[in-house]
């Protein structure tokens, strides 16, 4: 211990009077801080925060590709999607158009069909018409000559004579129809 | 604390308390037996007093603390890490780069960020339990700092101006000519070179220089009142409530102070830094 304590003459410091050896020793603590700081703590924080910013950034850009890779995939899904839909609608509209020819063509048989069956009925009727008409005409002609044979009492046994009455009596026969 | 204790005891009436209480011994002795010093006509007491070694213990505090919060350099940082990015980056971001401007703001981070928690630190043990004594209420720790501050502003201007570059950068206003400069460069001078780092150095020992005196009217009045007992005691109670608000208004007052100091000292180096007004 101090035997002589040494006392100064002045007075008491006014507050606002700095004590020389904490200013000094401020000064001092601070700078050694800053040092420290400056040495240790700035770096590793900033290191941090750019591996921080690159994670983020890298899984920014990881996400990004995926995001694209999904909006190409979408885009050819929707690019087929539409190109069925077109086959579809084309291969509809060609069926309906085979059928319309189907149906128009078999309109076209069937309308042919009923025809030459119409015609061979008209042609069979003819004939069976015609061939009536031939037996008719035979049977009229002998009927009409016996029956007018018997009527006259003439005999009407010639051919020639007997078939050119029935001639001129059909004729007149048709003639007045 | 104890020999303002004393102090109050001793005294035969009330003693408030006075810019003399800041004026701590060196640890170990009284002011009676304390040696001084003589410095320009002041009796200086010789010694390692507490804010010596309040100064030395915050530095250490702040530099461990940042030192075990970096350390591990995390992608996602645990709870320590996080504290202590939230705190640099408060700094970094809303102070440094918004101030200086993002071009060059790195170089004063370490300087800005240390302190700023230097000067917090330091602040918050005027409300440390055990502690209690604002180091920048003494002059000295105040006055270091603003000097700093200037030094640090006036030696970035000047290297990117040159000398006369930066006097002319910091006094002649843009865009004024005439006469009227003849009154405007003196003005300019003294406001932004010299009345800078005084108002810098006084806001912060004045507002801590004036909360610890109000907490120690509060405590010492509050013990002076119980002690005379009868009606008293009701007014010592009230005085230790209004103690115990005032420590709440210190803790944002001290936060402030030291955010203020620094959002300043950011200021006048990105006004040096500038290219014009």
């Amino acid at each position: 211990m101090q035997t002589e304590v040494i006392r100064a003459a002045g007075g008491e410091p006014n507050f606002l009077f700095p004590h020389p050896v904490e200013f000094v020793l401020a000064v001092i603590f601070f700078v050694t801080l800053v040092v420290l700081m400056k040495k240790f703590v700035v770096p590793a924080f900033e290191q941090a925060y750019a591996e921080r910013t690159a994670a983020i950034e890298g899984g920014l850009a990881a996400a990004e590709t995926k995001q694209a890779e999904a909006d190409a995939k979408l885009a050819a899904l929707d690019q087929q999607l539409s190109e069925a839909r077109h086959e579809a609608a084309r291969i509809r509209e060609e069926a309906r158009e085979q059928g319309a020819t189907i149906i128009a063509e078999l309109r076209e048989q069937a309308q042919a069909e009923a025809t030459r069956i119409v015609d061979a009925g008209k042609a069979q009727i003819e004939a069976e018409r015609q061939q009536a008409v031939i037996s008719l005409r035979a049977e009229v002609g002998s009927l009409a000559t016996g029956l007018a044979g018997r009527i006259v009492g003439e005999s009407l046994d010639d051919e020639a004579r007997s078939s050119r009455v029935v001639e001129r009596f059909l004729a007149e026969l048709e003639g007045a129809n | 604390m104890s020999v303002i204790a004393m102090s109050a005891i001793r005294a035969e009436g009330f003693i408030p308390p006075g810019p003399a209480d800041f004026n701590l011994p060196p640890l170990g002795h009284t002011k009676d037996t304390a040696p001084t010093f003589d410095f320009m006509g002041y009796a200086f007491f010789a010694g390692v007093t507490k804010p010596m070694l309040q100064l030395a213990l915050s530095a250490i505090l702040v530099f461990v603390f940042f030192y075990y919060a970096s350390r591990k350099r995390a992608l996602v940082p645990g709870k320590l890490q996080y504290i202590g990015e939230a705190g640099y980056g408060m700094v970094r971001n809303s102070i440094v780069r918004d101030n200086v401007g993002s071009e060059h703001f790195m170089r004063f981070v370490p300087f800005l960020v240390s302190l700023f928690f230097f000067i917090l630190v330091n602040n918050y043990f005027g409300l440390f339990p055990g502690i209690q004594f604002p180091t920048a209420s003494r002059a000295g720790v105040a006055y270091a700092l603003a000097l700093i501050a200037w030094l640090v502003y006036n030696s970035v201007g000047v290297q990117k101006h040159g000398f006369f570059g930066y006097l002319k950068h910091q006094t002649l206003p843009s865009g004024i000519k005439g006469p009227v400069l003849l009154l405007l460069i003196p003005l300019e001078f003294f406001s932004n070179i010299v009345v800078r780092p005084v108002t810098l150095a006084l806001r912060l020992l004045a507002n801590m220089f004036a909360g610890h005196i109000l907490l120690m009217l509060f405590a010492l009045g509050g013990e002076h009142l119980l002690t005379m007992g009868g009606a008293y005691i009701g007014a010592g109670l009230m005085s230790f409530v209004m103690f115990m608000l005032i420590c709440v208004l210190e803790m944002l007052v001290m936060f402030l102070q030291a955010y203020v100091f620094v959002l300043l000292t950011a200021m006048y180096i990105g006004g040096a830094l500038a290219d014009e007004h």
